[in-house]
């Protein structure tokens, strides 16, 4: 038999990704640390694509952060997941979406789990039933939100007015991927294109004209290590993991950072201005830092919608150099301004990482 | 077999995360946590591999349980399928249960999540709020957090979240009712009994510490939190 390429392999990765009609959970983090992102994510699957999806008020957080930090056990997580199934059959769907890494890694374990262990679905389905009166059917199709940019990728690219191009040197722009550890590594069959090859953002970035770095610590975890982050005194743990992946991408001189999950995205831009005030580095061009995007934020930018309007001005790492790059004309004075042009300040700068 | 292990092998996440380790490493080469801290996945494998209670008795005790950073990049890497991340929470989870987690510095901190995260799920309906994120306690987060935090309604209008509305949508109000399931849920299987348990050992604790202890972001929180 041929031996397959190595860059080849994640197409024996693949999996099903249903057509329409989605039930959304949502984010912790997202809602709050990118609090437009998911906004716009309803906003291209409904609007730009015509697709059916519910965003429920009754939902809650899936609880997976709580969990992999120790202070709640299985039993609970895998009822409060039932709930959800629970309240995804009341609003008529069969096909779940989450928009959170850690989320859809719970939601795979929890049916995973049950699969292997049928007494412990039995368990969640009485104490559903005790604690709320409820019951639940598992849903048909279970996939995360970056799936669905996945799957639409060549539709988005067709309405697309832009393509990841440096409009003034007419070269793909150089784009890393991070994916999040908990969307194939702990379930490669569950991810497009596995865990070692995974494809669900390189997928956008080759089909939107980008190209993809390739850089040693690619597949390393951005660092959250849920109880290691939460508590001050453990963040190192977090700092020095991003640092790691900042020092070992830089030599290839990404343009852009786009992420898969959440807590990924927070840190790959957040830490990069904790080493700016650190250390007085910066990963960037000009005392910039490297811009780090959520796949939705990016597909939004090549739509079309105005960066101010998609969120981009509350990350602390300026977009603005990859917004000159791809040729977007943007008002530097809208930027922090709030409803109907309301005057919100500015927000202090950095002492190091250039910022407006 | 004796009372530790015993409880240990019940944990469906020791079932499946223990099958034969072979000892060869490749956890700890892969691991995010040994690259940045005294940490070795592949001594906790072993040491329960082994069974000893006295030396489990030491492992739960320890703040070595408590470096694992839940990445699970080890599952995907075990030649022989074990998974160090899955003991990792079956070790924190009797360690808990046993009340040992108090006598790690690493192990008593498990009280500042419960004030954190814990109680903002039964609050809000999610981990994490804004109207609890502070650069004091989170200050990684800069300068636009604060301008943010300052100008929420009206930046949160214009980004289109529903902040502190009754509607769908982004950091919504999350109704009464998903609260009080969740907290039904909570009481039912098992996170309520954890919470009470890590509140009253460290309640203890800081009796024995001559710190004060009463609720929120206490003295003693602070310490756990921050030292």
């Amino acid at each position: 038999m041929k031996e397959k390429i190595r860059n080849q392999a994640w197409e024996d990765y693949q999996k099903d990704i249903a057509d329409d009609n989605y039930y959304f959970a949502r984010s912790c983090i997202r809602q709050n640390f990118f609090p437009a992102a998911e906004e716009l994510f309803l906003k291209i699957i409904a609007k730009e694509l015509g697709k059916n999806i519910f965003d429920d008020a009754q939902q809650t957080t899936c609880t997976g952060i709580a969990y992999h930090s120790g202070i709640i056990p299985f039993e609970t997580t895998s009822t409060v997941v039932a709930r959800q199934f629970s309240l995804m059959n009341e609003a008529g769907y069969e096909n779940f979406v989450c928009s959170c890494v850690t989320s859809f890694g719970i939601y795979s374990e929890v049916l995973e789990t049950w699969k292997h262990f049928p007494e412990k679905e039995k368990e969640a389905r009485e104490a559903l039933l005790r604690a709320t009166g409820k019951t639940f059917k598992i849903p048909k199709n279970l996939v995360h939100t970056s799936d669905l940019i996945y799957k639409f990728r060549k539709e988005i690219s067709e309405k697309a007015l832009l393509q990841l191009t440096n409009q003034q040197a007419g070269l793909p722009l150089k784009v890393v991927d991070h994916i999040g550890c908990h969307y194939a590594k702990i379930f490669p069959e569950k991810g497009i294109g596995g865990a070692e090859f995974p494809y669900v953002l390189a997928g956008m970035i080759d089909e939107w004209g980008g190209s993809q770095v390739d850089y040693p610590e690619r597949r390393h975890c951005c660092g959250f290590g849920f109880r290691q982050y939460l508590l001050k005194s453990n963040r190192g743990y977090s700092l020095s993991n991003s640092k790691m992946k900042f020092d070992s991408m830089q030599p290839y001189h990404p343009d852009l950072i786009i992420a898969n999950c959440p807590g990924c995205t927070f840190f790959l831009d957040r830490w990069q201005y904790v080493i700016s005030e650190m250390e007085g580095k910066t990963y960037g061009e000009n005392g910039y830092g490297i811009p780090v995007l959520t796949y939705e934020e990016l597909a939004g930018l090549l739509l079309g919608y105005n960066p101010w309007d998609i969120g981009l001005q509350v990350h602390q790492v300026a977009v603005e150099p990859l917004l000159d790059k791809l040729g977007i004309k943007y008002n530097p004075d809208e930027k922090y301004k709030g409803l109907n042009g309301q005057d919100l300040g500015k927000p202090e700068m950095p002492s190091i990482l250039k910022c407006h | 077999m004796s009372k530790l292990i015993e409880l240990l092998h019940k944990d469906i996440r020791v079932i499946e995360g223990l099958k034969a380790c072979i000892n060869c490493g490749t956890c700890t080469a892969i691991c995010p946590a040994a690259a940045v801290s005294d940490y070795d996945p592949r001594m906790v494998v072993d040491t329960v591999q082994q069974g000893n209670e006295k030396e489990l008795e030491l492992l739960l005790k320890s703040d070595t349980i408590w470096r694992c950073g839940e990445c699970l990049s080890c599952k995907t890497r075990c030649p022989r399928e074990n998974v160090p991340g899955y003991i990792i929470q079956a070790l924190r989870a009797l360690s808990v249960e046993t009340g040992f987690f108090i006598e790690s510095k690493q192990g008593q901190k498990q009280l500042a999540i419960k004030r954190t995260v814990g109680d903002h799920i039964l609050q809000y309906g999610y981990c994490v709020y804004i109207d609890e994120v502070n650069t004091d306690m989170y200050p990684e987060q800069g300068p636009v957090w604060d301008w943010l935090r300052e100008n929420k309604e009206s930046v949160m209008n214009r980004l289109g979240a529903s902040y502190k509305k009754d509607q769908s949508g982004t950091l919504r109000q999350t109704s009464n009712e998903s609260l009080n399931d969740l907290k039904k849920i909570f009481d039912e299987t098992g996170a309520t009994e954890r919470f009470d348990k890590i509140e009253e050992y460290s309640r203890l604790n800081a009796i024995k510490m001559d710190i004060p202890f009463s609720k929120g972001n206490d003295e003693y929180f602070k310490k756990m939190y921050e030292e």
